[in-house]
């Protein structure tokens, strides 16, 4: 069944550009579809038991080495959802019907890449398919100028700078490959993990220049310059598609399986993770308190909440992997929950500065009331989703006796509370400016959404030991 | 050795060209003889079935698409093009001396690892590495197109839109 989940939205797309112009219209909804297939499928365990019956003719036509387990089946269902939501959004905000057909027709290209990235087996096959998303990407934050025609400018530095740095990642992993031809004679996860456990210097030189590459996809500190340009120039439902799920796919979630499949618990490696796992927390917690923008600091919110899923990986092995896959997944909910909630205050006030902003909960109570749960979940609030994540990355990072890194990550959240704070203080709380009176609440095709994923937030956090044995089956 | 050490100070060179030049059509060419120039240097190790593809694909149909495009751009105001080349050879001049430097630096390196590669598995031969062993890589190169022919359609169709 792991071929279906590349081969079905390729053919989705292919299908879609078969159609004639004028039936054109339901290019979301097939895509939505797809989507839902796409969620619905990572709660079905042991894909490969279904390999071996039903799809065996599959293996036969593409002979595809892929292999997906309980991480796989976590980015799956990030990609599904986020990419719902991302859709959704695109049917209210995107203007131009021309606009909304490549939008469900690039998320779909950029599905099978993300796909890809979770079940592939080997370094080539893993740049390949991060190459195939960030391409996808690129061209989806050129594609629309909709909800702010003066942003055109802004719209192609955003997309150059990531186009450009995404290159840099490309040669770093690139070169990476070639040193791992040279040292272990070969790149499939195994014969890296073999390699990595002999003695010699040059396989480290080439993990280390990967996770460079891989540090640059994931917009993680020092290589995070690109990402709150691009998140923010990027049109609403990009943004809600490239936060929720493509910087961590790419970038983050290839570091999870990395780690998970090749680095284990070795020193060298470990030691990389969480420096620059705290630096990027500590950098981008305060980078975000410090901007008006309100995408601009859900940006760097971003960048910061990634540090901890790398932080995670440079603890306790087991612990971390299952603390990073589940901060992973909430992180990917509540953060394209508030870049749909940034969509829904653009579109009513058609501004996002927040120091222009207050006030605007009396008048918009559902998207006041679902950002406070997104951002408390964000910070580590309990009972909320984000709660335990955090907690299980503190406790991997005690168990692994890195008590100087698990004092940053507490820290880090009080920083992550306090900019939150200042953006519910800046646009909800308060009296309502008279420049606002007028303003209404969102349109309920971007309610139901972000109510959606609130409640996704709130049920993962209530039902955390059930919610962790259906995404994670228990344990890395 | 002289050969081959001529051929790739050259290479360098057209490669920087294709990157420093102002012009787009230029900027073209210079790739397009970079990768003819490679082709020769995979030649002459005995690839030759990597020099073919780089010859076809990069130095031909590669090019044939940056021509192609390039002659549907508005050339720049010549003024504004020398303010341009002079402010870019202001920012950018020591990047050559840099990039030669480092080759030299790296001439005197000697790697501490016996540099030989093993043969992947299969009988080595680049067709059935192509279409047997990387047929999910192949796919992935077929994604990459396919996200590619949307670029164009989406950024020519919002020039369309924009010359209306």
């Amino acid at each position: 069944m792991s071929h279906l989940l590349l081969l079905v939205p390729f053919l989705a797309v292919v299908v879609l550009n078969l159609l004639p112009k004028r039936a054109r219209g339901a290019a979301l909804w097939v895509s939505f579809g797809v989507l839902g297939l796409e969620a619905a499928a990572a709660f079905v365990e042991r894909f490969s038991s279904i390999d071996s019956s039903a799809f065996t003719w599959l293996e036969s036509v593409f002979g595809f080495r892929l292999a997906a387990d309980h991480l796989s089946g976590l980015a799956m269902l990030c990609a599904g959802i986020v990419g719902m939501v991302a859709l959704l959004v695109a049917r209210r905000t995107l203007k131009d019907a021309g606009e909304k057909f490549f939008f469900a027709n690039l998320v779909l290209v950029a599905l099978v890449g993300i796909n890809g990235i979770a079940m592939v087996r080997d370094l080539f096959s893993l740049y390949v398919f991060v190459e195939v998303t960030a391409i996808a990407t690129f061209i989806l934050i050129t594609a629309s100028r909709s909800g702010a025609a003066s942003r055109g400018e802004q719209v192609f530095e955003g997309a150059w700078k990531y186009i450009i740095l995404s290159v840099v990642a490309s040669v770093l992993m690139l070169t990476s490959i070639g040193f791992f031809l040279l040292s272990a004679g070969d790149i499939t996860f195994d014969a890296v993990k073999t390699a990595l456990g002999a003695p010699g210097s040059l396989t480290w030189v080439a993990m280390a220049l990967f996770l460079c590459g891989l540090f640059v996809k994931g917009g993680l500190v020092p290589f995070h310059g690109w990402l709150a340009d691009a998140y923010t120039a990027a049109p609403a439902p990009v943004s809600v598609f490239m936060a929720g799920i493509v910087t961590k796919a790419s970038g983050i979630f290839a570091l999870l399986r990395i780690v998970s499949s090749t680095m284990g618990s070795a020193l060298p490696g470990r030691e990389i993770l969480l420096v620059v796992g705290a630096l990027t927390i500590v950098v981008g917690a305060f980078l975000a308190l410090g901007q008006s923008n309100m995408k601009r600091m859900l940006a760097y919110s971003s960048v910061s909440q990634m540090g901890y899923i790398v932080l995670a990986l440079g603890g306790d092995l087991n612990l971390g992997i299952l603390a990073a896959g589940l901060h992973f997944f909430n992180h990917a909910i509540s953060k394209s929950q508030l870049f749909a909630n940034a969509a829904a205050i653009e579109e009513q006030l058609g501004t996002l500065n927040m120091d222009e902003m207050g006030g605007i909960g009396a008048r918009m109570p559902v998207t006041a009331g679902t950002t406070a749960v997104a951002t408390l979940s964000i910070a580590g609030l309990p009972p909320l989703a984000g709660f335990w994540s955090k907690l299980l990355i503190v406790l991997a990072l005690w168990n692994a006796k890195e008590y100087g890194f698990a004092a940053v990550a507490i820290l880090a959240s009080l920083v992550t509370l306090a900019y939150f704070l200042s953006l519910q203080r800046r646009v909800f709380f308060g009296k309502t400016h008279p420049k606002w009176a007028h303003v209404k609440e969102a349109a309920p095709g971007l309610l139901v959404p972000v109510v959606a994923l609130a409640l996704i937030t709130i049920a993962l956090g209530v039902g955390f030991p059930f919610a962790l044995r259906v995404l994670l089956g228990g344990g890395a | 050795m002289i050969w081959m050490t001529l051929l790739l100070v050259v290479l360098v060179l057209a490669a920087l060209w294709a990157s420093m030049t102002t012009a787009l059509l230029r900027a073209a060419l210079g790739l397009a003889l970079t990768s003819a120039l490679l082709a020769v240097v995979m030649f002459s190790m005995g690839a030759t079935l990597a020099a073919v593809m780089e010859l076809s694909v990069c130095a031909g149909l590669i090019s044939v698409v940056l021509v192609s495009v390039t002659s549907l751009t508005q050339r720049r105001p010549l003024k504004e093009a020398l303010a341009n080349r002079r402010s870019r050879l202001r920012r950018y001049w020591p990047l050559p001396l840099v990039l030669i430097a480092v080759g030299v630096a790296l001439s005197f390196v000697h790697a501490p690892v016996e540099i030989a590669l093993r043969v992947p598995a299969g009988d080595g031969d680049v067709r059935t590495v192509l279409w047997s062993l990387r047929q999910l890589d192949l796919f992935g190169q077929i994604l990459i197109l396919l996200a590619g022919v949307f670029g164009v359609l989406v950024l020519f169709r919002k020039e369309a839109k924009h010359d209306d």
